[in-house]
């Protein structure tokens, strides 16, 4: 073995991305075979490309398996209630602009319990980029059945099938306002986190859905195999569509996946819809608050 | 430290209890507000909206109580001071949140304009039937402290009290009012900005790699930092340890409960307000508060003028409870006499307090007006009897 290549493969000192987590918290709670720690692998590599100062990212979870990345990121991070990381996120955002509020969970967390929150969120154009793990499951209470849930598969709570029509989250997000939409799997590393840094980059409500693997709860009780098996599922059966119809784009239990990004555009933000507002209604006399006035100044 | 002159209308005013607690707000440093319409309360944050463009404020209106009672926390963390307002049902709505900011130790302010419940109620009537569940509604053992307004003058000054309590002592403040004092119209006289005092939270400004965000010393009370300035803070709802880290354990969750309780209790006599009238040689104690101390005035008159020796406890803030002061009037007078807008609720902490050494009688009602006097006077003469 030529040397330099020795020195290259084994002498690293650390994992290149442990200075973005905590990792006097690791052993992670995750299972083996859990697609949520590579997402969070291609979240910190488009950290790193993102030019972003990382003192200024704040990362925003609810409750679950998902839920747990906010406290695994060395990042101000905020582990808040089922449901209602969103709404949490927009008070920091409103209160505090300059930062990069990034909201992380789950599908069930952000899209049963929290979908009210989720939808007025992208209807506001609120500028956060909402990162969503879909393992079709609730899997930190042990395997019920979510929004997400292909028709046909089983859950705890759908022991007999699920009958129940899923939600199809980028056409959701995108009818509701998002101004960026992506979907990949947890296959799909690279793609996922050049689309990550597109969405960190964007103002506005960006979205990205990442499919990714829940073997312990999901793929064993379908019978799906492991989280390998899962993964070369993922390769096996995604089609990449960039631009495709959101309408077009359900999941079906073990069905094709389409994934890619499917909607980029622009529209004024929250915060810009306000200051443009007021500015043109009162002028001199509106007065915005100090962290809006600053980050104004600093786009302009 | 003072007021910031900017948001101060100084001068006398002629408005309710409603607009009085917006403005109190505001004087108190309040720029961030996140509510959702519901009636008697509404009007508060109708005037934030009206004014915050002109303040500095950030205002939003969010989809519903649970959204607006967890913005705050957010707003909060991003450095600002913050309110929700809402009435019976939003605050049900809210109550998980309660919980959330007493556990992370988040400041902030929950406007409660009470109306006559349960469910929807009396949405345009008074009541005082969510005392209770301001104290114990959110799920597990906690701390908060709940203030209650007798007069729009009240809810200028006291909104501005809940502020500097809740900075203080890093811990959720309930403003009990009820329909009736946020729809009273009264004269509010708003002093200059360098005569309202104003208190912030503490902050740590030491060194990053000693911070531990939720470290205290004697007084139970961690200081703040904000998102942004690179401590990188981690922020839990989960039982966690000094560092703020989830710790699953018994003795971190006997720890944090133990202090989240005591930080409270040790300061209970700085933060206990009552208002005593002729309580010294008085038979009889009427203990009230909010709307129902004013409708016991003319029963209280009444009864000094058919001769019984009458004094009143009006209860300021309600929690914590003043367990010192009406453990000692038990040992006291003969009786006790407790209206309230509800069916009973203080009347427990006032039975407990006074563990059977006076006579306690409640004067419950279910709300949608206020007392007739002539009921507190027969339960006046009523506790008397037999003692």
């Amino acid at each position: 073995m030529p040397e330099e290549l020795y020195d290259i493969e084994t002498t690293i000192p650390s994992n290149p991305i442990e200075e973005f987590l905590r990792m006097d918290r690791m052993p992670h709670i995750w299972c083996p075979g859990c697609g949520i720690g590579t997402t969070v692998n291609c979240f910190v590599r488009a950290l790193q490309t993102s030019g972003l100062d990382l003192d200024k990212v704040a990362v925003v979870s609810g409750i679950g398996c998902t839920g747990r990345v906010a406290g695994y990121m060395n990042l101000d991070s905020f582990h808040t209630t089922h449901g209602r990381a969103i709404p949490f996120a927009t008070g920091l955002k409103l209160a505090n602009p300059g930062l990069k509020v990034v909201v992380y969970s789950g599908d069930g967390d952000l899209t049963a319990i929290g979908g009210n929150h989720f939808i007025h969120a992208a209807r506001r154009n609120m500028d956060l980029t909402v990162i969503l793990i879909n393992n079709m499951i609730y899997g930190m209470t042990g395997g019920q059945a979510a929004p997400t849930t292909p028709v046909g598969a089983t859950a705890s709570t759908t022991p007999h099938g699920n009958f129940e029509e899923t939600f199809n989250l980028p056409f959701l997000a995108e009818s509701c306002g998002a101004v960026y939409v992506a979907r990949w799997t947890a296959h799909h590393v690279r793609h996922l986190t050049k689309s990550i840094k597109e969405a960190l980059a964007k103002k506005g409500f960006s979205f990205v859905e990442i499919l990714a693997p829940c073997p312990t709860l999901y793929s064993r009780r379908n019978k799906l195999g492991d989280g390998l098996d899962q993964m070369e599922f993922y390769r096996d059966n995604s089609e990449i569509k960039n631009g495709a119809d959101t309408k077009s784009v359900t999941l079906d239990f073990q069905g094709k996946i389409t994934v890619g990004k499917f909607v980029d555009k622009e529209r004024p933000t929250y915060i810009e819809a306000m200051n443009q507002h007021y500015q043109k209604k009162f002028g001199d006399r509106y007065v915005p608050s100090d962290e809006i006035r600053k980050l104004s100044h600093a786009q302009e | 430290m003072h007021a910031d002159p900017i948001g101060v209308l100084t001068g006398a005013h002629f408005i309710d209890g409603d607009h009085a607690c917006s403005e109190g707000a505001i004087a108190a440093g309040c720029r961030f507000v996140a509510g959702y319409p519901i009636t008697p309360s509404t009007e508060v944050v109708e005037r934030i909206a009206e004014r915050f463009p002109f303040v500095g404020g950030v205002f939003i209106q969010m989809e519903d109580e649970i959204a607006s009672s967890i913005a705050i926390q957010g707003a909060v963390w991003g450095g600002k001071k913050a309110m929700t307002v809402t009435s019976g049902p939003g605050f049900s709505l809210m109550m998980e949140h309660i919980g959330l900011a007493a556990m992370t130790e988040t400041p902030c302010v929950f406007v409660d304009v009470q109306r006559a419940g349960p469910s929807t109620g009396l949405p345009t009537m008074p009541a005082q039937g969510d005392m209770m569940q301001a104290r114990w509604g959110s799920h597990g053992d906690y701390q908060i402290i709940a203030i209650v307004p007798n007069s729009p003058q009240e809810c200028f000054d006291l909104t501005v009290h809940a502020f500097n309590l809740s900075e203080r002592y890093r811990v959720p403040v309930m403003m009990m009012m009820d329909e009736c004092v946020g729809h009273m119209i009264e004269r509010v006289v708003i002093p200059s900005a360098d005569k309202i005092e104003v208190h912030n939270r503490k902050v740590y400004d030491g060194p990053k790699e000693s911070y531990r965000a939720f470290e205290t010393g004697r007084d139970l009370i961690p200081s703040m930092v904000k998102a942004g300035d690179g401590y990188r803070i981690h922020v839990t709802g989960l039982t966690h340890d000094e560092k703020g880290y989830p710790d699953m354990s018994v003795s971190a969750q006997g720890k944090l409960v133990q202090r989240l309780m005591d930080k409270i209790r040790i300061h209970a006599d700085d933060i206990v307000m009552y208002k005593e009238e002729d309580v010294e040689g008085a038979d009889v104690v009427v203990v009230s508060f909010g709307i129902t101390s004013r409708t016991a005035i003319p029963a209280i008159e009444q009864a000094r003028a058919k001769g019984l020796k009458v004094g009143h406890l009006r209860l300021v803030v309600v929690w914590p409870f003043p367990e010192k002061r009406i453990r000692e009037l038990a040992g006291k007078v003969k009786s006790i006499v407790v209206p309230e807008l509800n069916m009973g609720q203080i009347v427990y902490e006032v039975e407990r307090c006074a563990a059977g050494k006076c006579n306690v009688v409640s004067v419950p009602h279910a709300g949608g007006t206020v007392h007739q006097p002539k009921d507190i006077l027969a339960a006046i003469e009523k506790s008397l009897r037999g003692t």
